[in-house]
């Protein structure tokens, strides 16, 4: 009874499970693979249209034998590029039908039109002209005649199906793409994004944790940048950076702050004098990653609030009666008890911010020294077309994320086996 | 008397003041005022006089009275050093030094004498900074989105300050951007789209996840453990890595610009972490239940409907929510499947006015109002939820 039900269980369990499991399967995990193996050829854009057979039927009568029609089928290959082998024709035809002239590719049986063609070749064209007559001698239905789409099919490769592999693509992403640039691009947004976002979510966090009126809607606004639409968010965030009319730079001329209006999202380095060395800033880069902080902030926040909140209250007043000031209680109590969640957050923001596309696309289009991975990814693929360099690209990008998991995992897990 | 202190405690409240009133500054020019004549030196000194008084008096006059006394004599001053603005700006002065006022009762002499008062005077000035900053930095840029929405291009690109707002204009004239936006961009049409979308994604995840999140967390079976771990791998893999085979396959197959696939790709990518959130919730539910409704012969589907569901409401809610905005904000899948103007989505479409230089910015600012003002209306209404599902399941970002 009991084995019954477990294999009642079992089943079910796979029946709940499946629709799920294949879905994501068929959208994440073939792509994933799909990817691995476009990453190792050399794909264009415009290659990934299947070449495919088509045909276009066109009827015209004769005016002066009302029984006569002239059938037209407009064949093309569709691709500019690839040949179709053994591509055939089929056309069912209404009854009482014959033809008078037939071409002799073509044979017709019990009502059915069938035409092998053999090889077209890449822009192939060619128009195919039959007469027919109707064999009771009335006039042709010419509306059952149109009704019925022929049918084409023939065999072409799909340069996707094809198994020859090349490392070309690597060769390119990593000694002909300012590989070193790129990564260091990436690395910059990543570590600082992640690093203000959490010392920003910090600062909220300890905000909002004490009591002031007007609290719980501080702890509304404060999530608002990153329940906002990203496309309207950057846009905005454009306008009021735009060195010509944008709010920011007319407000810092006014107050005589600015001499000159600064492109914050064009210019890519800012050179100034601090204690006598020149020094070089990635200015739209900068400009970004403060972008990427305000966006991002608000999830640290969340998360450190919540721990926050559940650290015991009788810690402070121990502290109290102990006459800690309120830094010795900061660096005392509460830091220690968020260092873990802190930890978490900024390997999982690392991660993400990674990956990010949209904001510094929206921002810049990766103009101006912001070019990153993920951008890259976008460029190659479809700015240049190349499809098979951006996959390689996001390989790349998969890589160095699994690498960076497994040592931050290691040096964590060290960490925590040593407290 | 504590010198040192009542020194620090001058300075910072004299500095908070003057963050107040430049905050204050800023947004009044921005109604087009020409606030030049106020200096800085003067400020100081006011702010400095102001915060010294306030500890000098202490309480040992009506609170009340102290404050507003101390408010309007400092308007005053403040009125015949800096002269002839409208009124509306004084009672803004007004206004910052009375709450000034209120956020420094707590201090007096006797107060600045406590031990650790730098520390403590320190921390409460830095909280009522970040109030300050942090609705300043947040909000700013949505009040320039809104206000822009409503002004010309021409007078924008006159002056770039002025975001005064003429309410004097008739209805039409005042809402032109957004009358333009709809009869001219089609937004209603984009609107259209993008609930479909943003629903049906929350339908068809809810629809998947809820059986799959019970197997998970209650039912016994092979390769469980092993599922439930992948689940969370599958979640953090990057967008960008799926979608140029996402893009070759869905050309292949026709699904490029089609509603349809947008659904596909925006459920399977939210169906991880709704499974992960809901199977975390079911769980918490106790088996007991289950097992009585078991006995009395029910199978696990009307166990799920008529058990599962209704107890975990509030956190489907939660899911549905979370997918909701993940799927209304979505930008990077729709911007590489959609490139016919009919299947845009709002995001799609803001983007695509962007791309056309010629576009007033009023139009683009009305069109981000469009597609921000839902979201952001659904999460004040339903915040209690939406946090519980960013902070479940928000590793995603």
């Amino acid at each position: 009874m009991a084995d019954k039900l477990s294999k009642i269980e079992k089943r079910t369990a796979y029946a709940l499970i499946l629709p799920a499991i294949l879905l994501v399967f068929s959208i994440i995990l073939f792509p994933i693979f799909a990817n691995i193996w476009i990453s190792f050829k050399e794909v264009e854009l415009k290659d990934i249209r299947i070449p495919e057979p088509r045909a276009k039927k066109i009827i015209k009568s004769i005016p002066e034998d009302p029984t006569k029609l002239v059938i037209v089928y407009k064949l093309r290959n569709s691709s500019l590029l690839e040949n179709i082998t053994d591509v055939k024709l089929k056309d069912k035809l209404p009854a009482n039908i014959e033809f008078i002239n037939i071409d002799p590719r073509c044979n017709f049986k019990s009502r059915t039109l069938l035409c092998s063609f053999g090889e077209w070749k890449a822009k192939y064209r060619e128009n195919l002209e039959f007469i027919i007559y109707n064999v009771n001698g009335n006039s042709i239905d010419k509306k059952s005649l149109k009704s019925k789409k022929p049918k084409l099919s023939g065999k072409a490769d799909n340069i996707l199906l094809t198994t020859n592999f090349t490392l070309n693509n690597f060769k390119k992403v990593f000694f002909k793409n300012d590989f070193k640039d790129l990564l260091l691009t990436t690395f910059y947004f990543t570590f600082f994004g992640t690093l203000g976002a959490i010392i920003f979510g910090v600062l909220a966090a300890q905000l909002v944790n004490q009591k002031f009126s007007g609290r719980t809607f501080m702890r509304s606004i404060l999530l608002f940048p990153y329940v906002g639409p990203v496309v309207a968010l950057a846009y905005t965030w454009t306008l009021l950076l735009d060195p010509n009319s944008g709010t920011l730079n007319a407000i810092l001329i006014k107050f005589q702050i600015l001499d000159q209006p600064i492109n914050l999202l064009g210019q890519k380095y800012l050179t100034f004098q601090f204690l006598g060395i020149d020094l070089k800033l990635r200015l739209a880069l900068t400009t970004v990653i403060f972008f990427e902080i305000w966006r991002y902030f608000p999830l640290a926040f969340l998360f450190v609030l919540a721990r926050l909140q559940a650290i015991p209250k009788d810690l402070y007043e121990a502290a109290d009666v102990d006459g800690a000031g309120p830094l010795n209680k900061f660096f005392n109590i509460t830091l220690p008890q968020i260092t873990a969640i802190i930890s978490i957050l900024f390997m999982i923001r690392f991660i993400w911010n990674f990956n990010k596309f949209e904001d510094i696309f929206l921002l810049t289009g990766g103009a101006s020294g912001t070019r990153t991975l993920p951008i890259n990814v976008y460029e190659q693929g479809f700015a240049i077309s190349n499809i098979g360099m951006g996959s390689a690209v996001s390989m790349v990008i998969v890589l160095i994320l699994i690498i960076f998991m497994i040592s931050y995992f290691k040096l964590i897990g060290k960490k925590a086996n040593e407290l | 008397m504590n010198y040192k202190s009542t020194l620090i405690y001058l300075i910072i409240s004299t500095l908070y003041l003057l963050t107040l009133k430049l905050v204050w500054i800023i947004l009044s020019v921005l109604q087009g005022l020409e606030l030049t004549n106020i200096t800085l030196e003067t400020n100081l000194i006011l702010g400095l006089s102001l915060s010294l008084l306030s500890i000098l008096f202490g309480n040992k006059i009506n609170l009340l009275i102290k404050n507003l006394g101390l408010s309007l004599v400092f308007t005053y001053v403040f009125y015949v050093i800096n002269n002839a603005t409208p009124l509306w700006f004084y009672f803004g002065i007004f206004s910052i030094y009375f709450l000034f006022l209120n956020n420094i009762r707590n201090y007096d002499l006797k107060y600045l004498n406590q031990p650790h008062v730098i520390e403590k005077v320190t921390f409460k000035y830095i909280t009522l900074f970040g109030i300050v900053f942090f609705s300043l930095v947040i909000l700013f840029p949505f009040y320039i989105m809104l206000v822009t929405s409503f002004k010309t291009q021409a007078s924008l690109l006159m002056n770039p300050l002025d975001f005064s707002l003429d309410f004097t204009k008739d209805f039409k004239e005042f809402f032109k951007s957004y009358i333009v936006v709809f009869k001219t961009y089609n937004f209603s049409r984009y609107i259209l789209t993008s609930t479909i979308v943003s629903v049906g994604t929350v339908a068809i995840t809810l629809l998947f996840a809820i059986p799959a999140a019970y197997a998970v967390a209650r039912l016994n079976f092979f390769g469980k453990t092993f599922l439930s771990t992948s689940i969370l791998i599958i979640y953090m893999f990057p967008a960008i890595v799926l979608v140029i085979p996402l893009y070759t396959i869905f050309s292949q197959l026709g699904l490029r610009n089609s509603i349809s696939g947008l659904l596909i790709v925006y459920t399977a990518t939210t169906l991880p972490v709704a499974i992960y959130m809901l199977q975390g919730y079911f769980k918490s539910i106790p088996k007991e239940i289950e097992d009585a409704a078991l006995i009395d012969g029910h199978n696990w589907f009307s166990i799920i409907l008529k058990i599962i569901i209704p107890l975990s409401l509030p956190a489907i809610a939660s899911v549905a929510l979370y997918v909701f905005m993940i799927a209304w904000n979505e930008f990077l899948f729709s911007l590489m499947f959609l490139d016919n103007p009919k299947t845009f989505t709002l995001s799609r479409a803001i983007n695509y006015l962007s791309g056309d230089a010629e576009t007033p910015r009023q139009f683009l600012m009305a069109g981000s109002v469009i597609v921000t003002l839902p979201i952001l209306l659904i999460f004040i209404y339903f915040e209690k939820y939406l946090v519980g599902g960013l902070t479940s399941g928000s590793i995603k970002g």
